[in-house]
């Protein structure tokens, strides 16, 4: 399969995860938009390394790529650890998981 | 190394020493011993040309005298934090020491971000500075505007990580040579950018924007800064934003120098409407620690300069500039946190009731606004000098002097209170000021001055 198809794969889930970033108001699912952006670089890595592997001579060729993609996976568990800490404190005050909470800061 | 590896150890110990340390005040003076350690072990490296362990990097971390000379700039600006401010992060909350040991690690994170030499390091180094920040922002639990800052900057920042990470797919698939994450071996080619990297560019440009809180993705900034407890609000608009600025600035001189005419001008527009934005949207705010945050968006305006060159003069400026606006905001919130009035009329009267306040307050608002004889001076010189030696877009520095002259007014509304303005309000402020506390503001006054009159003291340690 053309590496084209990967890239527009990825890119479709990135755009799908901003647009979720943008328009929705529950933070949990603004949180899982951001997962999904964080998974699409992944995707897009994994093609470009598997690319690679094909295209060089050199037996190790593209393997970072794949490294790298374990070391987003171990930050987005870290990341998810705080970020839910952060929304069960929001939660228990305010009662609201809603991001319209967030405008008392305005004025 | 010395420096990372200090902070992250010492962190742990920190976070261990909780469970043991029985009375509150103890946790300060570990983590001010182990600063100080930082600080001697990190000048050791720079004496010794290396690190106290050996450790093969594979080249992923790069150790030069311009990267060593910031960390101990920002461990020195940390220790000053701690000596004046130990006592208001212990009234954070209840949990002293994880409050430093989260610090040991965002300065972990910034060593990294200041030294990263692969975009893998990059990435790890702006995770490990921003992550510890989340839980800083929201230690104030049950207060609700520390809740909202939090939520509010862990989804920011988390969203700029997604762009970064997919700027970074796209710069290693993108890369026209062999694919690397190394920024001094990735191959931009010659003439214009293929449509890979330049996606990859710009999602780069985007999530380190988004870092440094620079327009048009600063509107975090202020709620953030003025959610979180004044404490933490210190630490994070000085050393965090800086340590975000050494690593734009590493990133777009080794990895995309080679392209600097393509995307100066993005740059030049981004530059100018940060200027703008913050220096406009700070003159109409009445509590100062709000119009704070919006004249660290200025000032971070003034930096992008350094981005906008890349020359000699933007490398020593930046560090100049680290130094001057670290040590003028970091004396200006310390004095702040010491208010129970956070609006400019809080400062009323000020020069009558608490003298040395007022004359180092002036001396940091001084500095800030970049009047001659202070730091804040010579840090906006480099930075004009070096825009006006790049020579390519001499408008904006037109434009920056401008907006210098902008942050005067908000800036002297404040002394103008200090000494001009007799104190009305109802409410009798108890000060709670120890003559330490006077001394150490005095020698970061003192530290200002000195800066200001010879800025080698710094420069000369980048050749050393």
């Amino acid at each position: 399969m053309p590496i084209n198809y990967y890239i527009f794969l990825a890119l479709a889930l990135f755009c799908i995860g901003v647009v979720g970033v943008l328009t929705r108001r529950n933070a949990i699912i603004i949180f899982m938009c951001i997962e999904l952006m964080l998974n699409a670089a992944n995707l897009l890595l994994v093609a470009f390394s598997k690319l690679y592997t094909h295209v060089s001579t050199l037996p190790t060729a593209g393997s970072d790529a794949q490294i790298f993609v374990f070391f987003i996976m171990v930050v987005a568990a870290a990341e998810v650890s705080v970020g839910l800490a952060i929304i069960v404190m929001m939660y228990r005050n305010t009662h609201s998981v809603d991001v319209n909470f967030l405008n008392r800061l305005k004025n | 190394m010395n420096a990372i590896i200090l902070t992250a150890v010492w962190g742990i110990v920190m976070m261990f020493g909780g469970a043991f340390f029985k009375q509150k005040s103890t946790p300060k003076y570990w983590a001010i011993a182990g600063l100080i350690l930082a600080i001697i072990a990190n000048c050791a490296e720079v004496y010794m040309q290396k690190p106290m362990v050996a450790i093969e990097l594979k080249g992923m971390l790069d150790f030069t005298s311009f990267n060593l000379t910031f960390i101990t700039i920002v461990l020195v600006c940390t220790l000053l934090l701690f000596l004046l401010n130990g006592r208001d992060i212990e009234k954070v909350g209840n949990n002293v020491s994880e409050y430093f040991a989260l610090i040991f690690f965002v300065l972990c994170g910034v060593s990294i971000a200041a030294t990263y030499n692969t975009l893998l390091t990059l990435f790890l180094g702006i995770e490990i500075l921003s992550i510890p920040l989340y839980i800083l922002t929201g230690s104030d639990k049950r207060n609700l505007k520390s809740n909202e800052a939090a939520l509010k900057y862990f989804l920011m920042g988390s969203f700029s990580t997604g762009i970064l990470l997919m700027g970074i797919a796209f710069i290693y698939g993108g890369n026209t040579g062999t694919p690397t994450f190394y920024i001094n071996n990735i191959n931009l080619g010659t003439g214009k950018l293929p449509v890979m990297l330049a996606i990859g560019l710009v999602f780069l440009l985007i999530a380190m924007v988004f870092k440094v809180s620079a327009a048009p993705f600063h509107f975090w900034a202020p709620d953030v800064y003025d959610g979180a407890p004044t404490v933490f609000t210190s630490f994070m608009a000085t050393i965090v934003k800086a340590g975000g600025f050494i690593a734009f600035i590493r990133l777009f001189e080794h990895a995309f120098g080679t392209a600097q005419q393509q995307w100066q001008i993005l740059i030049a527009i981004i530059t100018a409407a940060t200027l703008l934005i913050g220096n406009l949207t700070a003159v109409f705010q009445q509590s100062v620690k709000r119009m704070l945050a919006y004249s660290s968006i200025a000032q971070a305006g003034f930096m992008l300069l350094a981005i906008f060159a890349i020359n000699q003069f933007a490398k020593e400026g930046i560090i100049l500039y680290t130094a001057a606006y670290s040590l003028a905001t970091i004396g200006l919130f310390a004095i702040l946190i010491k208010m129970s009035d956070y609006t400019i009329d809080g400062f009323n009267g000020l020069a009558k009731q608490q003298p040395v306040l007022a004359i180092t307050a002036t001396i940091f608002l001084l500095s800030l606004t970049g009047v001659p004889l202070t730091a804040g001076f010579q840090a906006k010189l480099f930075m004009l000098m070096a825009a006006v030696n790049d020579g390519r877009q001499i408008w904006l520095v037109v434009f920056a002097v401008l907006c210098a002259a902008i942050s005067a007014y908000y800036y002297f509304k404040i002394i103008q209170a200090i000494y001009f303005k007799e104190n009305t309000s109802a409410v009798n402020q108890q000060w709670d000021i120890t003559p330490a506390f006077k001394t150490l503001l005095i020698i970061t006054a003192g530290l200002v001055i000195i800066i200001g009159i010879w800025p080698s003291v710094i420069i000369d340690w980048l050749y050393y």
